[in-house]
């Protein structure tokens, strides 16, 4: 078939993917921003030229959302905001690198076990697109699983959205309202969070989240 | 024929286990006995190489029953190709063993424990290949444990070798219960023990699944896989030098044959998720098995855990055959199984002759401690290049055969794209990496293990007055030094001799590889892949010739002798060498905390304290505190509660004894 | 059949030629981005040259193991790179080692340098062994794992054969092979001691890992592992060439117009990779020994990652 389309689109997922993979070592909490800005730019891509091979316009506003508040906007607020905390060192980690990178793997390697043959009928590229959609999702919520600094965990939170609306452009036929109220929805998330953030900055001097466990039921 | 000549040369065995105990108390003894097994093991060796169930033809297999064991069943041995291919493995290394032993056996101070166990030991490994009946097999694989552990316990007063031995035979009881039980499942109602009997029942498939687990178990536990190897690196190393090598080369074969009788040709037809299974437990034994190696700086126990790899490599390639064979691809079947056999023969090779050139040099050092030995190239030269040749065999570096036999795993593993279960498409790199890895991790170990042992300076004057050992030895090891560079530059030539057992497991066979020209290794087409160790080592051969000759002719040929020039710092201590343990410290530092959970502790004393510095380094073997340790802290509370029963009245042991039998009299009523 | 044996004679002579004129332009291209004037790239073969006519000093603990390790290593080096098609694909040997032989001969250059450096008994030799086979431990698995994509895409492990299939028009864009291709350049770069993971130009440093394996080594044994060493850098950069720029490559029938042709694109190639490897060297800093194992743990994962990627866009 159009031998070039699938390509070019392939690359892209692929591309997030491994972006998404890159967001998992970042131990400087800078460099996790910067990449996040990556994966938001090359998401824009992704969706764009999906809007390019399926001839569908709204598409198009699909990914200027995403590069304008994903690939602009949230990173340099929570640049900022980083720079307000004074966190601006290192990200720790709950496991190590290695093994946090190789359950990575795994589990792009379950998503796309889990979506190649499910999705048999689909056309290739929906296929392909769908088990990149759903590695992206799993490696945004290792990654909010493995963080302990709640920056990051947005950060993996906001990755794991970007899979989401992969995975809408993908199918096709997704209904413009969906994404627009997605975006806002993260958009809200997101400013709830950046509050949320600060108070409890105020409150126990750290973001760190493990802390928060201590305080759990009726302590002050 | 061939297979009475075998069975002959078995009661030959056995014959000299007889003459062996008087004779232990004679000087002349030892190269008696020893001199006849290594007659029988020639013989038999003869027998199957050239008999016709071997595999340079398929020819029929040969059957004989003989009047012993259980009266009217008798005791049914069959000779086929798998089971000739076997007999060349145990008996080419029992040979060798043999041989090595008239010299080597001489500094034994305690031959009355060892000579008269050495031929049972040989006699019962091949009889569990040659066996065609449950009980025929059961029994010689007692016998074969049972024999090797009464070798383990030779110097049963050493406190270390007290504690390998319990553990073995704890472990080796445990193995042949389980497959007590995967026979008795495999033989159905009807109690067919003999294995045409047990070939033509249809078992349903949890029946087969449950003895696939119990053989994994039996069987697995005695080949050393993880997580149940933990007896192979205690009781290897306790045994003498060339039973070592024995049990390390040889007895962890006839486990794999164990398996491969069973799950390949007496349990029918495979299902998928076995290969699964088996090629999971590949992966993590060829990693651990060397990492755990890698820690270690006992010569005997290294050489140990790393039987652990490559037993995990077999298993690897058994675990593609496997998955080929139940999705219907003949042909990538035989390839892997070719690749798992070639492999169980090269490791029987270079292991039986690393064990020994470790028991030459514990014969002239004492030590098997690397960290107290050192230089002892320039003492040992004959040991020291066998020596070197086993350590390139075995990282699977061209043009050797350990290169030859991962090679063809390889190869195996890159068709396997063509399966159609998706796990098993995922799996499959996944255990290649795995498999590349511990290839890697050979080579560092094996750097270590011959870079400490023999090069350096002498770390203990031990190891700088050692002597060349006698000639039996030597001639031992340059022959099997040989025999692996064979092996690796003819590789196709061993691969057609495999073809019989594969067309007999798996229906296929690999391309007739020695019409070839220049005896390459072509295994699916010449486009896909070839290998030719014959053409690499004529072309390295031919370059180095042409690089000697070129630098003798125009390089200055001036040499002079002066101290080493470490940057200007030389220090005379041999002390400030590097140990076995700093070698392998970075890769400790790198792969140690997820493995072992190592934990490096400094203690620095205070400028102007005469204290010394110390570094403790823990690592923790985490298989034995979760697996095992719990495991017997049951069964010891198991045995507290019924230890109660020993202090009943005899009321009540009758009450109990009728209640057993009522329970198991109603058990069968039910079931029937 | 001649003609073969020619061909292949030439393209063995060919690599050992060019070999140090691609290192000394690596070192004049990287003089010249430090603004200083460096040596002439020809200065490889007088440092060759030199060491060839001078006396061998050997240290009074080495064996004879010391003495023939450079000739094991240069000879498993030189026919590695013999066996990698460089400017004409289907050459005499080609057929008799794939990708996984090559890199199986590599390892056994590393297996004897290694133990040369533990040869002589001192500390800088065992810190240089220890440490390149911690490399080499993690680094091989990754171009294992490259090697595996490339042959599962192209169908064959045999050199020859994927060099054919990339110059087919259905390979496309695909991730996998951009993966293995960052792969195999961070392998190239820790096998080649270059920096960030070893710096080829230090002394008495306790960051080196090459340089301290051969320290004891001089005279005709040190210019055996130097040249040894330029070959190496030769090799990967033809590898790499041959497997992700293969035009210009002549293929087995052709006449010796096409030969030409094949070997002034094999020479443009080697320049080219020659002046990228001097650009990253010069833009980037050496990092810590203990970095070194994540920096190739990322090949290994990213080849890994490419063989998984392969089922995705297999399913076209």
């Amino acid at each position: 078939m159009h031998g070039l389309a699938f390509d070019v689109s392939h690359l892209l997922a692929g591309g997030l993917v491994l972006i998404s993979l890159m967001l998992l070592y970042q131990d400087r909490m800078y460099s996790l921003l910067n990449v996040f800005a990556l994966h938001a730019v090359v998401l824009a891509l992704a969706v764009a030229w999906q809007a390019h091979i399926q001839t569908a316009p709204h598409l198009y506003l699909t990914a200027a959302i995403a590069l304008l508040f994903k690939g602009a906007a949230i990173p340099i607020a929570l640049r900022r905001m980083v720079q307000r905390l004074g966190i601006d060192r290192t990200v720790e980690t709950v496991v190590g690198v290695g093994p946090t990178m190789l359950v990575g793997i795994g589990l792009v390697a379950l998503a796309i076990m889990v979506m190649l043959p499910i999705t048999g009928q689909a056309d290739v590229l929906t296929q392909e697109d769908l088990a990149f959609a759903l590695s992206v999702v799993l490696l945004g919520l290792l990654m909010m699983v493995t963080r302990r600094n709640a920056v990051s965990q947005v950060v993996g939170f906001m990755s794991l959205e970007n899979g989401l609306i992969l995975a809408a452009a993908g199918a096709k036929g997704m209904p413009l309202v969906v994404e627009i109220s997605v975006a806002f929805s993260v958009l809200i998330a997101f400013i709830v969070i950046g509050i949320f953030l600060f108070r409890i900055r105020e409150r126990f001097d750290t973001v760190d989240v493990q802390v928060l466990d201590g305080y759990r039921g009726e302590q002050p | 024929m061939a297979l009475d000549l075998i069975i002959g040369g078995i009661f030959a065995l056995f014959t000299g286990a007889l003459v062996a105990i008087p004779a232990c108390r004679h000087s002349l003894g030892r190269p008696v006995v020893y001199g006849l097994t290594a007659a029988a093991c020639g013989v038999i060796l003869t027998a199957a190489v050239l008999g016709p169930g071997a595999g340079l033809g398929p020819g029929a297999a040969m059957e004989r029953t003989l009047p012993l064991g259980i009266p009217w069943v008798g005791a049914h041995l069959r000779l086929d190709a798998l089971a000739a291919f076997f007999l060349v493995v145990i008996n080419l290394c029992g040979a060798a063993a043999s041989l090595y032993a008239i010299g080597y056996g001489r500094h034994e101070t305690l031959p009355g424990r060892v000579l008269p166990f050495f031929p049972v030991f040989l006699a019962a490994m091949n009889l569990v290949v040659l066996a065609d009946d449950a009980f025929v097999f059961l029994f010689a694989w007692e016998l074969m444990s049972l024999s090797s552990w009464a070798l383990v316990m030779v110097h049963h007063r050493e406190e270390e070798t007290g504690q390998a031995g319990y553990v073995y035979l704890v472990m080796a009881g445990f193995g042949t219960l389980c497959l007590l039980l995967a026979f008795g499942l495999l033989a159905g109602s009807d109690g067919g023990y003999v294995f045409d009997a047990i070939r033509a029942e249809t078992l349903a498939g949890w029946e087969r699944s449950l003895v696939l687990v119990l053989v994994l178990l039996g069987a697995g536990s005695k080949a050393g896989i993880v997580p149940l190897h933990v007896w192979l690196p205690l009781a290897h190393p306790a045994a003498p030098s060339h039973v070592s090598a024995l049990m390390s080369g040889v007895m962890t074969k006839v486990a794999v044959y164990g398996l491969i009788r069973i799950v390949f040709d007496l349990a029918g037809p495979p299902a998928s998720w076995w290969s699964v299974v088996i090629l999971v437990i590949g992966g993590v034994t060829a990693v651990l098995g060397v990492l755990y190696a890698l820690m270690q700086h006992d010569l005997k126990r290294l050489l140990a855990y790393h039987t652990v790899e490559n037993i995990g490599i077999i298993y690897i390639g058994l675990g593609l055959a496997l998955a080929f064979q139940a999705n219907d691809m003949p042909a990538g079947a035989a390839l892997a199984l070719t690749a798992a056999l070639f492999h169980v023969l090269n490791h029987s090779l270079f292991k039986s002759l690393l064990f020994f050139g470790t028991g030459a040099v514990l014969t002239a050092t004492g030590e098997r401690d690397m960290e107290h030995l050192g230089g002892l190239i320039h003492r040992m030269p004959v040991t020291a290049s066998t020596f070197l040749v086993g350590c390139a065999a075995i990282s699977a570096l061209p043009p050797l055969n350990g290169f030859a036999s991962e090679w063809l795993t390889f190869q195996a593993i890159l068709i396997s794209p063509n399966l159609p279960h998706w796990g098993l498409k995922f799996l499959v790199p996944a255990v290649g990496a795995a498999l590349a890895l511990a290839a890697a991790l050979a080579a560092a170990c094996f750097v270590k293990a011959f870079g400490i042992t023999f090069l350096g300076r002498p770390r203990s004057p031990a190891a700088a007055m050692a002597d060349e050992v006698d000639g039996f030895s030597l001639g031992t090891m340059i022959a099997l030094a040989l025999l692996c560079v064979l092996a690796g530059v003819l590789p196709g030539l061993v691969v057609d001799g495999l073809s019989g057992v594969a067309v007999e497991l798996t229906g296929s066979r690999l391309p007739a590889q020695a019409s070839l020209p220049w005896l390459s290794l072509i295994p699916i087409s010449p486009a896909r892949s070839s290998y030719n160790g014959l053409i690499l080592l004529v072309f390295i051969t031919f370059t180095s010739t042409i690089i000697a000759t070129v630098v003798k002719r125009f390089a200055s040929s001036a040499l002079r002798r002066s101290a080493a020039w470490d940057c200007g710092f030389p220090d005379q201590s041999p002390a400030t060498q590097y140990t076995a343990q700093s070698f392998a410290q970075p890769i400790r530092r790198v792969f140690g905390r997820a493995v072992f959970g190592a934990a490096e502790t400094v203690e620095m004393p205070e400028p102007g304290s005469l204290a010394p510095a110390r570094l403790h380094m823990r690592l923790r073997d985490r298989i034995w505190e979760y697996l095992f340790l719990p495991v017997a802290a049951a069964v010891e509370a198991a045995a507290g509660r019924a230890n109660a029963i020993q202090f009943l009245t005899v009321r009540s042991y009758l009450t109990l004894v009728f209640a057993v039998v009522v329970l198991l009299l109603s058990g069968l009523a039910l079931w029937r | 059949m001649i003609g073969d044996v020619l061909v292949q004679g030439v393209e063995m002579l060919l690599v050992l030629l060019v070999a140090p004129l691609m290192t000394g332009l690596v070192r004049s291209v990287k003089a010249r981005l430090l603004r200083r004037q460096g040596p002439s790239p020809l200065q490889p073969y007088r440092d060759l040259w030199r060491l060839l006519r001078k006396e061998v000093v050997l240290a009074e603990s080495a064996s004879w193991l010391f003495r023939v390790a450079p000739y094991v290593v240069f000879t498993a080096i030189w026919v590695g790179a013999s066996l990698i098609p460089t400017f004409a694909t289907g050459l005499l040997f080609n057929w008799s080692a794939d990708m996984i032989a090559i890199v199986a001969l590599l390892g056994t250059a590393r297996f004897f340098l290694a133990l040369a450096g533990l040869d002589v008994g001192t500390s800088f030799g065992g810190i240089g062994s220890s440490r390149e086979m911690m490399i080499a431990s993690v680094a091989e698995p990754a171009m294992l794992m490259a090697v595996f994509t490339l042959s599962l895409l192209a169908g064959s492990t045999a050199l020859s054969s994927v060099a054919h299939f990339m110059l087919t028009a259905h390979v496309g864009l695909r991730i996998s092979l951009g993966l293995v291709a960052v792969a195999l350049l961070i392998v190239s770069i820790a096998e080649n001691a270059r920096i960030p993971v070893d710096n080829p130009a230090t002394h008495l440093e306790l960051t080196m890992v090459h340089e301290a394996m051969v320290l004891e080594y001089s005279g005709r044994h040190l210019a055996m592992i130097e040249a040894a060493a330029f070959l190496k850098l030769v090799l990967y950069a033809s590898l790499l060439a041959c497997i992700f720029l293969p035009w210009g490559l002549a293929a087995a029938g052709d006449g010796p117009f096409a030969y030409l042709i094949g070997i002034g694109t094999y020479l443009l190639k080697l320049v080219l990779a020659a002046i990228l490897l001097a650009v990253f060297e010069t833009s980037i800093a050496k990092m810590r020994v203990f970095r070194v194992p994540q920096f190739l743990g990322a090949a290994l994962m990213l080849g890994l990652l490419g063989t998984l990627l392969l089922f995705v866009s297999r399913s076209l």
